[in-house]
């Protein structure tokens, strides 16, 4: 797709100076950069939830199923398991999937299609934003509740709390599952609400004509990347904490 | 605003109609792939219980070779997601290394040094 970045140019020409040796936009470089920490920042996460799980696991507790726990769908009590973060997760891949038309849309100089595309994709966040408000309200002070994060709530239905050989209550376990959840999941709604505002931002910018007068659309390419990773980290929390 | 010392990148990745229908189609491929694979993820993650499987000695491959499939599946999908939909394929190669081969170097080692703790801690702990 991009000319410039298959075009055979010599090295010393392309690292000679006067010119990037990637063919990149400082924008678009440092948006890589930050994504690149950004994506450490999630690794970290998500490899102690691996951390916590295999030491408890080791000591020989069990760790809760999370298709025993996310068994809900808003609007019926029927017992249906994975399906609405299932739901949740195509929502997100349709978004990005949107975002990625966008971009197309803006390499064509195609204004209306950029903005009906945009526009969608900030549909798609907000319905995200708003199945993890349910997701959060129902587990934590629905009469559904399933997990928490302190070890006597009243509200809880199901009973996981997790006793060695000798009767002794542990304190990892559920508790640190509850914690992990409302951690990774509340870092990651908040990376989707920011994307969110600033694909809003861009939009307003795309109706106001400001990237047709510049001549080019690399400002949605930057939000459209920021957009992009959002829904990569959400590929790997469905599968490290609801799937395995 | 117009400075003649930048190069604009962007007016080069610039494409026509007939290109576009080309890439639409590509991003409609990738779309339905990424679709097949989380449905067939769901369903695994439904019918196979990992309680019920892990609890019989005779059974407990069945959930390890599934535990290593979701992980395939989803490398695959973050693949389809960074290569295609954030156009890191198409960018040039000392790019798309500069910004995968740091990142999954560590990435490697945290993974076997959080994990290998975690066993040792497990063992001393509680």
């Amino acid at each position: 797709m991009s000319a410039e970045a298959t075009k055979a140019i010599e090295p010393k020409v392309l690292w000679g100076g006067g010119r990037s040796p990637f063919s990149l936009s400082y924008g678009k470089m440092m948006m890589w950069f930050f994504l690149v920490s950004d994506a450490l920042t999630f690794g970290g996460l998500l490899v102690s939830l691996g951390f916590a799980r295999h030491a408890a696991v080791t000591n020989g507790w069990s760790w809760p199923q999370s298709d025993q726990v996310f068994t809900h769908f808003p609007g019926t009590h029927a017992h249906l398991p994975l399906l609405y973060v299932a739901l949740m997760t195509f929502i997100l891949i349709i978004s990005s999937v949107t975002m990625v038309l966008a971009v197309e849309a803006g390499h064509r100089m195609d204004k209306k299609k950029v903005t009906l595309w945009l526009a969608l994709t900030v549909v798609g966040g907000l319905v995200f934003v708003g199945s993890q408000v349910w997701e959060w309200s129902t587990y934590i002070a629905g009469p559904d509740g399933d997990i928490t994060t302190w070890a006597d709530n009243a509200t809880l239905k199901q009973n996981f709390f997790l006793t060695d050989a000798n009767g002794n209550l542990g304190v990892a376990g559920p508790q640190a599952y509850a914690m992990f959840f409302f951690f990774i999941t509340g870092f990651h709604g908040f990376h989707v609400f920011s994307g969110v505002v600033i694909n809003f931002i861009i939009l307003m910018n795309v109706m106001g004509g400001t990237y047709e007068r510049r001549g080019h659309y690399e400002m949605v390419e930057k939000v459209g990347l920021y957009w992009h990773f959002v829904d990569l980290v959400w590929v790997f929390v469905f599968t490290f904490y609801y799937l395995l | 605003m117009e400075r003649d010392d930048i190069i604009e990148y962007s007016l080069h990745a610039h494409h026509s109609e007939e290109e576009g229908v080309k890439i639409r189609k590509k991003i409609y491929q990738v779309t339905a792939w990424m679709t097949i694979i989380t449905i067939l993820e769901v369903i695994v993650g439904i019918y196979c219980s990992r309680t019920a499987l892990m609890s019989n000695e005779d059974t407990k491959w069945i959930w390890e070779s599934i535990k290593i499939g979701y992980i395939a599946l989803t490398l695959l999908k973050a693949g389809f997601i960074v290569l295609i939909f954030m156009h890191l394929g198409d960018e040039r190669k000392n790019l798309k290394w500069m910004i995968l081969a740091p990142y999954i170097a560590f990435i490697i080692y945290l993974i076997f040094i959080g994990l290998y703790e975690a066993i040792a801690i497990g063992e001393v702990m509680y």
